[in-house]
């Protein structure tokens, strides 16, 4: 898997800075944000699916294990998180003229990260470790339900300057160019599987360590 | 269901035997709205419509999150203990949602009394006002109720609290705000149908998440 990642991102970087790319207005060669951007979102969501994936297995049948895996994944899910909105402020300074708009889109992805950062708040305020597991499992379920609204429903009731919303050229799939397309399909599996890897290797991490306070 | 109902009336009476608290908790809203009065100094009646439903919203929102908190934090242990053997989670769950939902509602409702009096009362469509008002409550109700639940089990569990649940909130607080700017520029109803519909359908969720996942947290 490490090879494929690296094969993957080495071909997306070199590509995504090299290949042609189509000329929008105003977009013009920060559409290549597409590359590095967008995926840092899909993957927050494909980690963070995980994450509730494994919080669902913990309050069904309470292994140490599940629990393990829910944290690490929300862990490197806010790292994505972190750098998408980072990625996202560098792209709107050069074409909205500043580091923060304050456009909806911008505003939720902030509050989704507020609301696992409270996750991990919660985490560090419980003791007991069964009672920390069951209960941010808990707490995963629910916000993870409070994400779904503020990430695909509210940015579109209001109007938005974010591409693909309100008319403006946008980064959809559908009207993307397909000399975008070889680039950017990569770039996401890519960045899941450097994802998935990051927390897999952290759970392991934290496996042998339990492994280790048992013997 | 019959549970259900003497869970309930047990909230009740218990409210009603401890004035201090109920009490304690008019004197917040009350010093709320009394603050934002002297802040801005609002007799002058500069204050826009936007600003007005950003000061409301907030104060509801403080007051909410103070009152629904104590529905599990600083119930005593013995008393917990014992509802526990008594009633199921699914009835406490719910009876605790319908109280904080009443308890909200009034809150909600004096605290617009109070700006009424105070700072004014923009609103021109009271119809689509006072059903956003109530939603938002029965929103605020259903997901406090569980996070109280959750925070009343950690350290310094006020503190949580507010953490945990302002972010949860937002998704709401952003339709009633919606809601209430529709009502304040008297557009026809139809226009917040949508918002409305939204706002149910978000209660609904969290309704459900509460109802499903409170068990595991009455468990421990």
């Amino acid at each position: 898997m490490k090879v494929t990642v690296a094969v993957l991102l080495v071909y997306v970087h070199t590509a995504g800075l090299l290949f042609d790319v189509p000329r929008l207005n105003i977009l013009n060669e920060t559409i290549r944000a597409l590359y590095f951007h967008v995926p840092m979102w899909f993957g927050m969501f494909f980690l963070y699916s995980l994450s509730i994936y494994y919080a669902i297995r913990y309050l069904l049948n309470p292994l140490e294990e599940y629990d393990i895996r829910s944290v690490e994944f929300a862990h490197v899910g806010t790292a994505f998180g972190i750098l998408g909105l980072l990625t996202g402020m560098l792209w709107a300074r050069y074409t909205w003229g500043a580091f923060w708009h304050g456009d909806p889109k911008q505003t939720n992805s902030a509050i989704t990260l507020l609301i696992y950062l409270a996750y991990f708040v919660l985490r560090a305020s419980l003791e007991n470790q069964e009672q920390r597991a069951r209960l941010s499992a808990v707490y995963n379920v629910f916000a993870f339900a409070a994400m779904i609204p503020l990430i695909f429903i509210i940015p579109r009731l209001q109007s938005s300057m974010h591409p693909g919303s309100g008319g403006n050229p946008g980064f959809n799939i559908y009207d993307t160019d397909s000399s975008m397309l070889i680039v950017f399909y990569p770039a996401v599996i890519g960045w899941f599987l450097t994802g998935y890897w990051i927390a897999n290797l952290r759970i392991r991490v934290r496996k042998l360590r339990l492994i280790d306070i048992a013997s | 269901m019959s549970n259900l109902l003497v869970l309930l009336r047990k909230e009740f009476t218990l409210e009603l035997r401890r004035k201090s608290v109920i009490s304690g908790i008019g004197l917040y809203l009350f010093s709320l709205v009394f603050i934002c009065y002297i802040t801005f100094n609002l007799r002058q009646n500069v204050i826009s419509p936007a600003t007005w439903s950003a000061l409301f919203w907030l104060v509801i929102l403080f007051s909410a999150v103070n009152t629904v908190a104590k529905s599990f934090i600083g119930e005593k242990p013995g008393a917990l203990v014992y509802l526990y053997m008594t009633a199921g989670a699914h009835e406490i769950i719910i009876s605790k949602i319908l109280y904080n939902f009443i308890l909200c509602l009034l809150l909600a409702l004096v605290g617009y009394g109070l700006f009424t009096i105070f700072v004014k009362n923009p609103v021109t469509d009271q119809t689509v006002f006072l059903t956003g008002l109530a939603l938002t409550c029965l929103g605020f109700a259903a997901s406090l109720s569980l996070i109280s639940g959750i925070a009343a089990k950690a350290r310094n569990s006020h503190v949580l609290m507010a953490v945990l649940s302002f972010p949860v909130l937002i998704g709401i607080l952003l339709m009633a705000i919606r809601i209430t700017k529709n009502a304040v520029d008297g557009l026809e109803a139809s226009a917040s149908q949508d918002e409305l519909l939204n706002l149910l359908a978000i209660n609904l969720i969290s309704g459900a998440l509460s109802y499903l996942l409170f068990p595991y947290i009455w468990r421990s």
